[in-house]
């Protein structure tokens, strides 16, 4: 049974509607990220779980059991919010021992909670540091360990790595995975980083303007984004206008072939920049290099065609071309995918 | 509602339960209702000695408990609209110029004072019912500063006649008739002297001879006259004030060595009479506590302690006065009076027509 | 500050959940306003027991003849010229008296809260001391300032005493520290970096404070200029001793009414025209803040000052130094100089005699000396009293109307409500202390409530004024603390009322000892309700000090002065012990 399951849950604000008859499920253990740019609703969603944002309609349901009318502090679910909200007033130990003492746990094992917590998220023997002396990363962590503190049924982070560097940003998302993995702590996340995401999350939930556009494993997600905008917010530009005729597609780009069993018709097509493959100019899509930008272990082209949308390409380092060169341009089929409107 | 917020209102509503308990165990409850124990409402200015009240307990047995309330007038103004519910037995401190105020709104029950007989009968205005129970006397005179007088080889007015005399042009300081007790006393005394249709005329003059016009005693005697030392030391520049002819006395009460004579005196042609009546106040728990004290405030023993304590003239004729009394104070052998009728009656416009004279 | 709190929960409700979760939802709506109902219920139940019956029963009194209404007397009253003319007087020179003082505290308000400077605490603790001073005191001592031989007078030969310039002058004096305070305690927490932040896109020095500071700061000005308004629009004390017998307010005629003349009805129409005045004041108010503090970014005090740089900061310091010298500092000193200044030249004569009852001549059954005592102890009880019903009246209005929004009518129903209770809190500042008291003696007087001559009754008067002050001081900060700690702490298990206490209170630990100070010096100085209240010998520092002040001779005045002096020195002690407290108090909780 789902931990977590809302069904048809509407919020609005005023004209503007949040969320849209959102259905959505969290299965025990299971970490979900919902990934979504700024206002696509992600934050109310999970304010709409904890109880401080009622729902318009639909229904939330924590193990089987309706929330609406049980107020925030009955739902023992944990959160940890964008920018920590961290008590001011309290020392490290004072905040992360919060959810435990509201729980009338006893003095000793709250010690002892918030010593393993702090060890868990790397900060032992900070108990008695002033939270406004921490750094970014260190409130990040004193919150994390607040909020798994009094061990939630369900833990939901805020943009968890919000204001992180990116070194520490990238080792915190491995040590959480880990953790919430020993744990076997049910974790729904938002954030708008597909990077994160995809590194956290067992499930993705791309969210936009308050609906669901797609979920799935961040893998299917990434291989086969379902829609232009899905494709396109995970970085993905190289779309275009096909007519889809059994295993290839007309294109601007000239044609294209597409995977077996693809939707047939007027469609929009994605080229991944893997399967944009540099051949000799007379070989393929005659095109000029634009620009080239050095990825680490690759390097991305732009690319301009004489017609049509400009496409890139990723190409291994010593093979990538300079910029001003022209090349031709052949499509690798498995990393075509036709995308269904909008 | 959750078990918190119960928990919260609770907390609350011990503490607010709590607040009316120590009410209850400090307040009337226990104490007023104890026969034992006789309750003395008064003014402010109310003073006794200790010894001579554990004296009177001693030999009554009952206890004095003494509840004040503001100045004069709103005491007796208290007293008279919490006359269905008293707030003690004996009412003390309604002077002539609110005696009617009190007889007509029916704040004091008959009963006539053992030791009566030796206060004399011109105090005694009501002697027909024996409501009021006159208990001391004081008159209200223009005090002067001698040292002023004598650096200026001028001598002190005497009477309401010398002071609108051009030698003591702007000398003079007096209180707001509408908000002080001795400036009411002393229009009172003019009215007393000039009629009821003269004495307006004699404000003109005395506005035409400079005279001051302030709130309170307190900024007259103590701010502008200069014959008192706190007015001294105000640098006031008055050397005629409105006040009690039992100033000069006070002035000198705790100066060491004594002077041969006080820095200020008493113009005694300007004087008003003002009487302090006590009463059983109707409905009194303790009426007969209520009347053994009523005998102890005639009896000897409080009258002679009365003057250091609150600068006033015993009513009983056998009381002697203290010696700075005698020294420093002045007889006033014949004052200004007026019936309490005549002033219940016209106040209220004596006092509107004063204001638009004096103050516009 | 009369802000209505932003209903902003979902202002649509939408028709068509099922049944069952809308009355779910409309339970949940229901507990968060029967919670703050029951927040509520304490204050409200104090004020109507101990403010509205009393006051209304007075009124009834003066204005009901035979059973009947008698509303004809109010045109007869207000048809009074003279009336008229009390109007007027009592409105403008509060008006002016208010933006005086707003003019001279402001610059004050600024240098205690963003400089520091040798002596800081005890100065701010000294302005504050006028406050609590008997106006009976405090009159006398400016008099000798600006009246006759004072040393405006034997510097320049000028003479302020019987003019408007004395009372506007004195209002300064007395209110000076409430701007101080509400503004200042505000702006020492303001982070100056926002302020920063406008510098570095380009606002000149004055435009940032005008855009930035400002703003933030407009809810504590409008409260403490609401405040000055309310106490010199009611002044007594002040009027009667610095402005002479042609100036009366509107308080001082409804005493000479009710205390001298016992005219009932007249009193009761003037009691209700105040009252008038005083909503149609607070009505304004809300008007012009009718928008809600901005989530302030609040940070430690401590962390804002710094020692003035450059020559304007200095100027500036030196301006407010040389304004608090002269208003505040110099008619205290005369006050302690008199003290001292005995018949045979200074020393502690008049001291000494305060020590027994026996050697002044019997004006007290108790020596003065155990005023003090009195009065700390009805301070101590008044600031209970108010800082509990003060803090649960702050608490019910910053309240949101239900955890989670209540349905649409609800709401509305709410936020009526919280502004009508708002206003009612206001009132006992801007209503004649005669009228409270006298209300108190014909109301009061019955089992269970016989209170008229019970000791409680002092202090719970002086609440009635402590009160205002509490919920004042306490409401701006309070709205200020981010929603989000509070939904932090509800996510991690707190009740709302536990969220408050745990996150609210601890954060405006400083604005309610700001405001147990306040509601503690407004105690100790309280004068006007004191001295109607009968009560058994026990004398607070201001009665005895007007008893001392009302008989002649030398050493009582002497002993007014020196008791003054250490009424002044109680005070200063009391506030100065709690600005350390405050300082003393870490991080920790």
């Amino acid at each position: 049974m789902a931990l977590l399951r809302l069904d048809g849950v509407s919020v609005r604000f005023g004209a503007r509607t949040a969320l849209d008859a959102v259905d959505l499920e969290v299965a025990e253990h299971e970490t979900v990220c919902v990934l979504g740019p700024s206002g696509s609703g992600k934050s109310t969603l999970l304010r709409v779980v904890a109880g401080l944002q009622r729902a318009d309609a639909g229904r939330v349901t924590l193990e089987g059991r309706d929330q609406s009318g049980v107020p925030t502090h009955r739902r023992g679910v944990g959160l940890m919010f964008q920018d920590h909200q961290l008590f001011p007033q309290r020392d490290v130990a004072g905040n992360v021992a919060f959810g435990l003492r509201m729980r009338g746990a006893g003095r000793a094992e709250r010690a002892r909670t918030v010593d393993e917590v702090l060890d868990l998220v790397g900060l032992p023997g900070a108990q008695r540091r002033a939270v406004g002396a921490l750094s970014g990363g260190e409130q990040q962590r004193v919150a994390l360990a607040r909020a798994l503190a009094p061990r939630p049924r369900l833990l939901m982070l805020d943009e968890p790595f919000g204001q992180l560097d990116r070194g520490l940003r990238e080792r915190l998302v491995v040590e959480l995975r880990t953790l919430f993995s020993t744990l076997g702590t049910t974790v729904l996340a938002v954030t708008h980083d597909q990077g994160e995401a995809f590194a956290l999350a067992d499930r993705v939930v791309v969210m936009r303007d308050g609906r669901i556009a797609q979920s799935g494993t961040p893998l299917e997600v990434w291989q086969r984004p379902a829609t232009e905008f899905v494709a396109r917010f995970l970085g993905f530009d190289n779309v275009v206008a096909a007519d889809v005729l059994g295993e290839a597609a007309d294109t601007v780009w000239g044609k294209v072939p597409v995977p077996p069993g693809a939707p047939q018709g007027t469609q929009r097509l994605l080229v991944r920049p893997a399967g944009v493959r540099l051949t000799d100019v007379r070989d393929g899509l005659p095109c000029t290099v634009e620009a080239r930008t050095f990825r680490g272990d690759h390097v991305a082209l732009m690319l301009r065609p004489g017609d049509g949308p400009r496409l890139e390409a990723a190409c291994a380092l010593r093979d990538a071309p300079e910029a001003g060169a022209r090349v031709g341009v052949a499509f690798d089929a498995d990393e075509v995918v036709v995308l269904s409107a909008p | 509602m959750n078990s918190n917020i119960r928990r919260a209102i609770g907390a609350a509503v011990v503490g607010a339960l709590g607040v009316a308990t120590l009410a209850a165990c400090g307040g009337s409850g226990s104490d007023a209702s104890d026969s034992k124990t006789v309750t003395l409402v008064s003014h402010d200015s109310f003073n006794a000695s200790k010894p001579v009240l554990d004296d009177f307990t001693k030999k009554t047995g009952y206890k004095v408990r003494v509840v004040k309330s503001g100045d004069a007038g709103a005491a007796v103004n208290q007293a008279i609209l919490s006359k269905s519910h008293p707030q003690g037995d004996v009412f003390f401190g309604v002077d002539n110029t609110l005696l009617s105020r009190a007889l007509d709104n029916g704040l004091f029950t008959p009963y006539e004072a053992k030791g009566l007989d030796r206060v004399p009968r011109d105090l005694q205005l009501d002697a027909a019912k024996h409501r009021a129970t006159p208990v001391d006397t004081g008159d209200i005179c223009v005090n002067y500063d001698r040292a002023y007088f004598k650096d200026h080889k001028l001598a002190p007015p005497r009477s309401f006649d010398d002071l609108v005399k051009p030698e003591y042009k702007n000398l003079l300081v007096t209180e707001n008739v509408a908000t002080s007790s001795p400036g009411l006393a002393f229009q009172l005394g003019t009215v007393a002297k000039y009629g009821a249709d003269g004495w307006q005329k004699y404000w003109q003059r005395l506005k035409d001879n400079g005279v001051e016009v302030v709130d309170g005693w307190e900024q007259a005697y103590n701010q502008r006259f200069s014959g008192s030392a706190a007015g001294k030391k105000a640098k006031g520049d008055k050397p005629l004030v409105v006040s009690y002819a039992s100033s000069p006395p006070a002035e000198v009460l705790d100066a060491k060595p004594q002077p041969q004579e006080g820095p200020t005196g008493v113009a005694t042609g300007t004087c008003f009479r003002q009487i302090e009546f006590a009463g059983l106040l109707s409905g009194a728990k303790n009426t007969e506590g209520g009347k053994a004290l009523l005998d102890f405030l005639v009896s000897k023993e409080f009258q002679e302690d009365m003057p250091l304590q609150m600068f006033v003239k015993p009513a009983n004729q056998d009381a002697k006065l203290p010696e700075v009394f005698t020294k420093y104070g002045a007889k006033i052998p014949d004052p200004e009076t007026l019936a309490p009728e005549q002033i219940a009656k016209n106040r209220e416009q004596w006092v509107k027509s004063w204001s638009s004279l004096l103050l516009k | 500050m009369v802000v209505a709190p932003p209903e902003v929960e979902p202002p649509g409700h939408a028709p068509d959940g099922p049944g069952a979760r809308r009355a779910a939802d409309r339970r949940a709506a229901a507990r968060g306003i029967a919670s703050r109902l029951a927040l509520m219920a304490v204050p409200f139940a104090f004020f109507a027991v101990f403010f509205a019956y009393p006051v209304a029963a007075i009124v009834a009194r003066g204005l009901k003849d035979g059973g009947r209404w008698q509303f004809g007397r109010m045109g007869e009253v207000l048809g009074d010229p003279h009336i008229g003319h009390v109007l007027w007087f009592t409105t403008w020179q509060a008006a002016a008296s208010t933006a005086l003082t707003l003019a001279l505290a402001l610059p004050g308000a600024y240098v205690f809260a963003r400089f520091d400077f040798p002596g800081k605490q005890v100065l701010r603790a000294v302005v504050t001391v006028p406050f609590v001073l008997p106006t009976v005191v405090a009159g006398s001592a400016f008099l000798a300032l600006l009246g006759r031989g004072g040393l405006l007078d034997e510097l320049w030969g000028v003479r302020l005493d019987t003019t408007v310039w004395a009372i506007l002058l004195a209002h300064v004096f007395f209110n000076y520290a409430v701007v101080v305070r509400t503004v200042g305690g505000l702006w020492a927490q303001l982070d100056p970096r926002q302020e920063e932040a406008a510098r570095v896109l380009g606002a000149g020095r004055f435009a940032a404070w005008r855009r930035v500071t400002l703003p933030a700061l407009a809810p504590a000005v409008a409260a403490a200029a609401l405040m000055v308004f309310l106490f010199t629009f009611t002044s007594f004390g002040v009027i009667q001793i610095l402005g002479g017998p042609r100036y009366a307010t509107l308080e001082v005629e409804i005493y000479q009414q009710t205390a001298q003349l016992l005219n009932l009805p007249t009193a009761a129409v003037l009691s209700i025209v105040q009252l008038l005045a005083v909503c149609v004041l607070l009505a304004v108010h809300a008007w012009t803040v009718r928008r809600r503090e901005s989530t302030l970014r609040l940070v430690d005090a401590a962390r804002t000052a710094h020692r003035p740089r450059g020559a304007g900061q200095w100027a500036l310091l030196a301006g407010v130094l040389t304004c608090v010298t002269l208003l505040i500092l110099l008619p205290l000193a005369v006050l302690v100089q008199r003290s001292f200044d005995g018949p045979d030249g200074y020393g502690p004569v008049f001291y000494r005699a305060l020590q027994s009852a026996a050697d002044n001549g019997g004006t007290f059954v108790v020596a003065p000396l155990e005023a003090i005592g009195n009065s700390l102890s009805y301070g101590l009880a008044a600031t209970a009293i108010a800082v509990v019903i003060g803090g649960l009246a702050a608490a019910a209005l910053t309240l949101r109307g239900g955890a989670k929004g209540g349905a649409k009518g609800g709401a509305r129903g709410a936020g009526r409500l919280v502004r009508g209770f708002d206003a009612l809190l206001m009132l006992p500042l801007g209503t004649s202390a005669v009228t409270v008291g006298f209300g108190f003696l014909i109301t009061l007087d019955k089992p269970p409530l016989d209170l008229r001559d019970s000791w409680i009754l002092v202090p719970l008067a002086q609440a009635l004024v402590g009160v205002p002050f509490v919920v004042r001081t306490m409401l701006p900060v309070l709205r200020a603390v981010d929603v989000r700690l509070r939904e932090a702490a509800a996510v991690l298990g707190a009740s709302p009322l536990r969220a408050w206490r745990e996150v609210d209170l601890p954060l405006v630990g400083r604005a309610l000892a700001v405001a147990a100070g306040f509601a503690f010096a407004v105690s100790l100085g309280e004068f006007g309700a004191t001295v109607f209240i009968a009560r058994p010998e026990s004398p607070t520092l201001p009665v005895a000090v007007a008893r001392l002040l009302g008989r002649p001779g030398e050493l009582n005045y002497g002993q007014a002065m020196a008791l003054s002096t250490m009424l002044m020195l109680v005070c200063a002690v009391a506030l100065l012990a709690l600005e350390r407290v405050r300082t003393d108090r870490s991080g920790e909780f």
